[in-house]
């Protein structure tokens, strides 16, 4: 055993109302100059959808992330597979191109104020960012926003490949329409890609949380972070000629507040907190099947109650702080205790720490000589709210998103948020269970505390109960540079040039 | 493994400190956006080397309950872009003139030494006057100083004044809540002027008509954490997940508790995402889908079970048991007025016994008269006005009767409309005769009235359905379908579980609902279709229950002390307050363009004066009759007016208003309103300030570039009503107030540069939560802006020094005003009489608009504009017909905190906006304890009831401005509100009224299924009705416009967006970057197809009033039929020009509407249809437009 601390999301996306608040919060702080500009490490896509870049899942068009060799099932990155990409790091075909990202841009604004008395009213038009000319704009990084039943658009969504032709038609007619939001940020996965793919071992994780960094002075702008990670959460900064991504807002959470794009979350879905993994079953973890991803990566984040995973942890030098701060951590308990978040795409096999409740989502309908029946009538408890047969999307099309194709993983959740609904409808409207409720709890594999507890912490969390912080112990880092209290003295006042005596 | 590998070496990461040092600030202060917006967000402002680099939401709001989610954190993607517009290139940073304007203006000052002869010398001359008109809008902008741009605005503002009165100088701002300072600043300002301020709630359509019809209330909503106490919750015409931002996370919250959720909407809207049901009603359906749910509960949970709460619930706190005479028509019977106590021998000496009203007591067998109806309200004798179950006269226990069915004289045959298919069906009615002073009548309850106009039988005869599956007869579920798209078998399911629910919850369903459904023409119906299903299950004055309605309602919490600082209460009363939907209607001539009324919709009567003609007659009516207000109020200069009374011998006040009235009848004096094209009737001078009213909200925009600007418009739409040919250009001078240049901005005459919300002082409060907050000065005002505080404050020093010339000494004026809801004018016209047809004699404050005689006093306006006024210590503070005392905490004020002393007395100072505050905050019950227990000890008078134990415990809270700056704090429970708010209670509308048994400010006293005034009863809307949506033709948007080839007409609909705050917002880089870098045009994919139109393709969107050019978005969420421009767009940012219109700049969305007015709503003079600043009057509906749309040829042109 090998315990390591973890700083680790949950996303709650049946909360998630799509508004994009977080990135916002994110681009004012981080991403808000030239080179960064279309930058979105927070961002959020409508799903069906394509995403930011687009249809940045399609890893045949990008070779993100890690694949099985053919032969030995050894693991490698994909964009290594038959083309050997490291060497040929001068050259990287499956790159985004600016077509896949967007071309930022502007407007002439000045021209509403400066403009001279003509004969018909002056307007702003669009400038890009890039080459200061009129531009057209053709796509942005949120391009396809609440763009369900597009055919340009939802209908491309990378996740819809398993779905037959009349499957995929459902989902634009009325019956069956839905969308919903996926918010993503850098998933500081363990087994990143974009950190191995570096030819210039600029991006590592940081011991103490797990943070993954490109190091802005080490960067020589290869690219091939932006290639190697299958999200596509590495971007080029243009201006510098350095890579750049989310940094969990680690001066916030050095100093003990959630990121910025957590603190900002109006719906209220983001839960943060550490993890203790594992290090010694990584291999174990990501050379599964497909079907046993989402297990196999629930297997090596460990109880942080149990002695020999916290000694394990001591003697990996995790601070006692941090220990505590996982045994209080929700996202343990969204993740492991009770089996509610699921990671994205676990099949590029990066073990992302950012994990996903699915979305429940309305009832199907069904068309009466042209009029819609919404109700699906039936007399089961949980018919109250809907069941899996009945969801608007496949579970398909959710198992391609959250576990790698296993539908078992993503039903067992719904049977439990559907549960949690029930039990609380029942204990708010009749005072106590009853006996169907107690069925549909005991399907689910619930108790009623365990469906109580979820309850609490969907519906009700403060602040400090969704974002666990661990204290990050910045004077013991600083010590081993300089001594705190002549840190004290001197932060702030940033580069000083020697002055240079007698030459 | 062995590719990654963890780094702990400090060392090694010393670059690290690069991303820390970004983070890195100087200062944080609270503050939000004063944006028209219900949010209320707090927000810490972060400041870094004297720049405001970004925001973050404060999270720190105290804890409500702890059964409820908390309110943190508040703010969306719209307001955490703020911070780009302080330093934008959009930021209007110095005063500018048109240039035009200013060439003028300077040769005119060089031969004239004083502004005000200046400007009338411009003024004299048409051609110069029409050489800026039309320069509106088309660059040419100057920077100019404030010493020059005060002078112009302050030299107009006189002109006008002189020339024609004061009331035609107007200003515009929107819902003053989020940023009430600010709105105050200009108010008052025109208030102490003589000039007209003018409302917003109606004009944006956001006002809920049928909130005063059966509520007598204008709106009043649960906070959003009362939806949480919700277990069935019905969203319709309204996308909380997208325009109510913060508070959407109750909803799914509520759904995690075990809430249901059922989303109406044609569109799968971003809200439909959190929906167990998505119900896709068609557009502006939502009525009948209601009407047959309302069926539904009748028959199974009234008529076939009746269920004990709702029995109960209805009887006491609805107008249901209420008796209504019935009336023979032909061989039937129809529903009339209500049984008034005057009608019987036994009550007829009652005080106010025509406004009395009667029901039969089931357990006596007599017809009794219950306490509580508006007669008991503005009686002598206080204490009767509740909803005690007991007779008014004797103070017995009464127990009315709902039915008659078991205790009936007769069941006579009544007939009811059915306006779909222009039927009538003759049901049978359970009646008792009862001997009135003009013989036996046949009357009514209500309830039993209701059964039948729903079409529940209970074995009645008569032209009942058989079962829920007739589909020919009105409301059952099968007859919903043609119009819904919704099978039956959703409709009875719906009704069942909601009935289910409410019943086991006793009342806690609730009804989440907003503009797509408010902004149609019948929208009153609509909502009262809605509201009656909330009624008959007893969920309105419950937490977890009620109609929530939100869009644009806005929370002013001080309202009662608030009132007096923005409409200078403290100096003048009555102020001139103006409902903005007729005066845009008539005004900017819009009424022009569209022929008589009735073509527009049924009436249940054709042949009764009030249903017949142009809306323009009854317009006129409304105002002479004193049901709405209207400015300028006659075709002579108020202040000439008295000036000639006065020569003419009338000295007093009386004297000058019969003086006054005495020309009316005459015809020498005549209401502008009876001729508003006539020059001396135009409006003047135009104030704008926080907000966008030539856009925006300018519902018929190229109207207003017409005939308000005299600039280019591409409206093609024939002018069928006038006689002579519209005038142009009515306006002199516009002036905006603004810190980005919007559309309006860009085609005023002077645009005065304001600071932002980061840089001044003001308060903030919603009714999506209950906490007020402040907006603060996070950095001075940039460059040469200042608050709106001082802008008007300089405008009214400009104002006293020019008046020594031309105003030294005080004036007086005469102020018109309408019968005002809350007043004993309530109960003036039970019946409609008009006096300029001989009906009745003219009678001031009775049969015709109120006039009263007050002082201007001009060359004191700073002074009293920056002094808290002696009216507020003499004449106390009110709200809803309450008052009560404040002297002691005026004088407090006057003595302890800031003061200003002027002609040898000293006032609480109003000099600086926080100073205005603190004295908000100080007097107002609210936010002081006292106040808020006096407020109740004045309500117990009148109610008679105990209600002030609701204040004892905070009763010696005080809040400071410097408290909010520290945390927001949560607002007291107060009777100017309905909800109760003591121990963390979520807010919940009417509480007090179920609870404490205060009466609703209605006719009865409860809550009214049926509208009692001869004009409802006229235009057949006294009943829950259904009304068909307009016809496209008869609407009349596409009578010139050629339908072009390759063009498609849809149904036009602009709802609220994501990526703005109505226009705010959609100009900021953030927002244009995470959208389409334009405002689209939403349409279907099959539409689409139809004309060849791709996603992003250009189109060209246009109809009779004007034409729009943006880009397509294509998708299948979007029914067949409909299209959508998401409210708000400017004409601003990369708009091309229109090849249908002449290659002239095309438009924005308000483009392509027109104001057209409901007749009904203007009717008034009588109990809740009696007129309030935003509370009574025609909304400014626009759902029911249509365009046409082609993909634009060729490339887009700029």
């Amino acid at each position: 055993m090998n315990i390591r601390a973890q700083v680790s999301m949950v996303f709650h996306l049946d909360k998630c109302i799509g508004c994009h608040t977080c990135s916002v919060s994110c681009k004012n702080i981080w991403t808000d100059r030239q080179g960064a500009e279309y930058m979105w490490w927070n961002n959020v896509e409508t799903k069906p959808g394509t995403g930011y870049p687009v249809r940045w899942e399609d890893q045949e068009k990008y070779k993100g992330g890690w694949e099985k060799k053919p032969g030995n099932g050894q693991l490698q990155l994909k964009m290594n597979g038959r083309l050997g990409m490291l060497g040929n790091i001068f050259f990287n075909p499956h790159l985004p191109s600016l077509d896949d990202y967007y071309e930022p841009w502007t407007y002439e604004y000045e021209n509403l104020i400066n403009a001279p008395a003509g004969d018909d009213q002056p307007t702003a038009r669009p400038i890009s960012l890039v080459t200061g000319h009129p531009m057209e704009i053709k796509r942005g990084p949120n391009w396809d926003d609440d763009l369900s039943g597009s055919e340009v658009y939802a209908a491309n969504d990378p996740n819809l490949d398993g779905m037959s032709d009349d499957e995929r038609q459902l989902m634009f007619e009325v019956e069956r329409l839905v969308f919903f939001y996926l918010p993503r940020i850098c998933n500081h996965c363990l087994n990143a890609g974009c950190v191995a793919a570096c030819p210039s071992g600029a991006i590592y994780k940081r011991g103490e949380d797990g943070i993954v960094l490109v190091n802005q002075d080490v960067c020589r702008g290869w690219r091939m972070c932006i290639t190697g990670c299958p999200y596509k959460k590495v971007y080029y900064n243009w201006s510098t000629g350095k890579s750049e991504k989310c940094i969990l807002c680690y001066p916030r959470l050095e100093t003990g507040q959630a990121p910025a794009c957590f603190h900002s979350c109006v719906g209220r879905i983001r839960y943060l907190g550490v993890l203790l993994y594992d290090a010694d079953r990584l291999d174990e973890a990501v050379g599964v099947d497909d079907a046993a991803l989402v297990r196999a990566q629930r297997a090596i984040i460990m109880d942080p109650h149990d002695p020999a995973v916290v000694a394990s942890a001591k003697a990996n030098g995790v601070p006692d702080a941090m220990i505590e701060a996982a045994q209080q951590s929700p996202v343990y308990r969204f993740v492991k205790e009770w089996e509610l978040a699921l990671p994205l795409h676990p099949e590029f096999r990066t073990l992302p720490m950012l994990f996903y409740v699915p979305p429940m989502l309305p009832l199907q309908a069904i068309a009466n000589d042209g009029r819609l029946d919404v109700t699906q009538d039936s007399e089961e408890a949980a018919d109250y709210f809907g069941t899996l047969e009945k969801a608007r999307l496949p579970m398909r099309y959710m198992a391609r998103l959250f576990s790698a194709g296993n539908e078992e993983e993503v039903a067992a959740v719904y049977r439990k948020l559907i549960a949690v609904r029930v039990y609380r409808r029942a204990s708010t409207i009749a005072g106590e269970p009853d006996a169907d409720t107690r069925k549909v709890l005991a399907a689910a594999g619930l108790t009623a505390d365990e469906a109580q507890a979820i309850f609490e912490l969907t519906a009700k969390p403060t602040f400090d109960e969704r974002f666990v912080v661990p204290p990050l112990a910045r004077e013991v880092a600083i010590e081993s540079i300089m001594d705190p209290f002549t840190h004290k003295t001197k932060a702030g006042f940033g580069f000083r040039r020697e002055a240079k005596r007698g030459q | 493994m062995g590719w990654v590998k963890d780094l702990v070496s400090p060392q090694a990461r010393r670059w690290e400190e690069l991303y820390r040092n970004r983070w890195q600030h100087d200062k944080v202060v609270r503050s939000t956006h004063g944006v028209n917006c219900t949010g209320g967000c707090s927000w810490n402002v972060y400041v870094k080397d004297g720049i405001v680099t970004w925001e973050m939401q404060a999270t720190d709001y105290p804890l409500l309950d702890a059964t409820l989610p908390p309110y943190e954190p508040r703010g969306c993607q719209r307001g955490i872009s703020f911070s780009w517009y302080i330093y934008s290139p959009i930021r209007v940073k110095y005063p500018y003139a048109r240039g035009v304007l200013i060439d003028l203006w300077r040769a005119a000052r060089a031969e004239h030494a004083d502004p005000v002869d200046a400007w009338a010398s411009i003024m004299a001359d048409p051609e110069q006057r029409r050489q800026y008109q039309r320069a509106r809008g088309k660059g040419g902008l100057r920077r100019i100083s404030w010493d020059e741009a005060l002078e112009i605005v302050t030299a107009s503002t006189l002109h006008t004044i002189k020339q024609y009165g004061p009331d035609r100088v107007i200003g515009f701002s929107p819902i003053p809540a989020m940023s009430m300072l600010s709105y105050a600043s200009g108010s008052r300002f025109l208030q102490l002027l003589g000039g007209v301020v003018m409302s917003f709630y109606d004009w944006y359509c956001d006002l809920p008509p049928a909130s005063p019809e059966v509520w007598g209330e204008q709106t009043d909503v649960a906070e959003s954490a009362d939806w949480y106490n919700s277990k069935y919750i019905a969203v319709m015409g309204s996308n909380v997940a997208m325009t109510r931002t913060p508070d959407a996370h109750f909803l799914s919250e509520a759904r995690t508790d075990g809430s249901k959720v059922v989303v109406f909407s044609p569109d799968f809207s971003q809200t439909s995402k959190h929906a167990d049901w998505w119900v896709p009603v068609n557009a502006g359906q939502d009525g009948a889908f209601w009407m047959a749910a309302n069926h539904v509960i009748l028959k199974e949970f009234h008529a076939d079970r009746p269920t004990p709460y709702f029995m109960d619930y209805v009887k006491r706190y609805t107008d249901s048991p209420f008796l209504v005479v019935l009336e023979p028509d032909g061989d039937s019977y129809k529903p009339g007025r209500m049984l008034r106590a005057s009608q019987l021998a036994q009550y007829q000496d009652e005080e106010n016994a025509e406004t009395k009203y009667l029901v039969f007591d089931a357990a006596s067998g007599a017809i009794r008269l219950p306490q509580g109806t508006i007669g008991f309200r503005w009686q002598k004798q206080k204490g009767q006005w509740n909803l005690d179950l007991k007779d008014g006269q004797d103070g017995s226990e009464i127990d009315p009767a709902l039915t008659l069915l078991t205790d009936h004289d007769a069941v006579l045959p009544v007939a009811f409309q059915d306006f779909a298919f222009d039927r009538t069906f003759t049901r049978g009615v359970p009646v008792r005769t009862v001997e009135t002073t003009a013989g036996s009548l046949p009357v009514a309850t209500i309830y039993d009235l209701l059964m039948a106009q729903f079409g529940v039988g209970r074995g009645l005869e008569g032209d009942y359905p058989a079962d829920y599956d007739d589909e020919d007869s009105p409301y059952t579920p099968a007859w919903q379908e043609r119009f819904t798209g919704i099978d039956r078998q959703t409709v009875i399911r719906f009704a069942r579980e909601w009935s289910a629910t409410a019943e086991q919850t006793q009342g806690q369903c609730s009804i989440i609902i907003g503009a797509g459904v408010n902004h149609w023409y019948h929208n009153n119906l609509l909502y009262r279709a809605a509201i009656s299903g909330l009624m008959l299950t007893g969920c309105v004055g419950r937490n977890g229950g009620g109609l929530n309605h939100y869009v644009g309602q806005e929370k002013l919490a001080p309202m009662s002390v608030w009132l007096p600082v923005a409409m200078a209460l403290d100096w003048v009363k009555p102020p001139r307050l103006q409902n903005s939907p007729s005066f845009h209607y008539v005004h900017s001539d819009q009424w022009r363009y569209e022929g008589n009324f009735a073509a527009l919709a049924p009436v249940g009567d054709a042949g009764h004066p009030l249903t017949q003609g142009h809306t323009m007659d009854i317009q006129r009516q409304a105002v002479r009759s004193g049901w709405l207000p209207f400015f300028p109020q006659f075709n002579r200069s108020s202040l000439e007016l008295v000036r000639e009374a006065e020569a003419a011998g009338a000295s007093t006040p009386d004297a000058i208003k019969q003086w006054i009235v005495e020309q009316l009848r005459s015809g020498a004096l005549r209401f502008a309103v009876d001729d508003p094209d006539a020059p001396e009737n135009w409006p003047r001078t135009w104030f704008i300030w926080r907000g966008n009213a030539l856009q925006a909200s300018a519902k018929g925009h190229e109207y207003f570039l017409k005939h308000y600007l005299g600039t280019h418009t591409n409206a093609i739409a024939e002018d069928v009503s006038g006689e002579e040919p519209a005038p142009e250009g009515k306006l002199d001078l516009v002036v905006d107030i603004n810190f980005r240049m919007d559309t309006s901005a860009l085609y005023s005459d002077i645009v005065l540069p304001t600071a932002t919300w980061y840089e001044k002082d003001d308060l903030n409060s919603t009714d999506l939560h209950s906490y007020i907050h402040p907006l603060q000065e996070v950095v001075p005002p940039c460059w040469e802006s200042r608050s709106d505080w001082d802008i008007f404050k300089a405008i009214a020093g400009k104002v006293s020094e020019l008046a020594a010339e031309h105003f030294p000494v005080p004036v007086r004026d005469i102020v018109a005003a309408p019968l005002q809801h809350d007043t004993p004018a309530e109960i003036a016209q039970p019946d409609v009489r008009d006096w300029a047809a001989g009906e009745c004699e003219p009678i001031p404050g009775k049969t015709m608009p109120d006039f009263v005689v007050v002082e201007r006093d001009y060359t004191n306006l700073r002074n009293r504009y920056i002094s808290l006024g002696p009216g507020v210590r003499d004449g106390g503070i009110g709200v809803h017909g309450i008052q009560w005392s404040v002297a002691d905490l005026y004088d407090e004020l006057a003595e302890d905190r800031p003061a200003v002393h002027w002609n040898g007395a000293r006032y609480p100072s109003l000099e600086d906006a926080k100073e205005a505050a603190n004295a908000i905050l100080y007097l107002a019950p609210e936010t002081n304890g006292e106040s808020a227990y006096r407020a109740f000890k004045a309500e117990e008078v009148k109610v008679g009831l105990p209600l002030a134990d609701l204040a004892e415990g905070t009763r010696g809270v005080r809040y400071t401005f410097e408290d909010l700056g520290r945390q927001p704090r949560r607002l007291l429970t107060s009777p100017a509100w309905s909800g109760i708010l003591n121990d963390g209670r979520a807010y919940s509308a009417y509480c007090l009224n179920v609870e404490r048994l205060v009466p609703w400010r209605t006719l009865t006293g409860r809550q009214h299924f049926y509208l009692d005034h001869e004009g409802y009863i006229a235009f057949g809307e006294h009943l829950p009705t259904y009304k068909p949506k307009i016809d496209p033709h008869a609407h009349g948007d596409i009578l010139r416009t050629k339908a072009v080839e390759g063009s498609i007409m849809l149904n036009y609909l602009t709802p609220h967006g994501k990526w703005q705050i109505h226009s705010t917002y959609s100009d900021n880089l953030r927002m244009r970057t995470l959208s389409r870098g334009v405002e689209p045009f939403w349409m279907n994919v099959e539409d689409a197809a139809a004309v060849g139109i791709e996603d992003n393709d250009w189109v060209e969107i246009f109809n009779d009033h004007g034409v729009m050019v943006t880009r397509a978005i294509v998708t299948a969420r979007i029914p067949r039929g409909l299209c959508f421009v998401y409210h708000a767009t400017e004409r601003t940012l990369s708009v091309p020009r229109s090849p249908l219109r002449g290659d002239r700049r095309a438009g924005g969305h308000n483009s392509l509407t027109r104001t057209r007015l409901k007749p009904n709503l203007m009717l008034g003079g009588y109990g809740q249809f009696t007129y309030a600043f935003n509370y009574w009057g025609p909304t400014g509906v626009n759902r029911d437009t249509f365009v046409l749309v082609r993909k634009l040829e060729g490339e887009p042109r700029w």
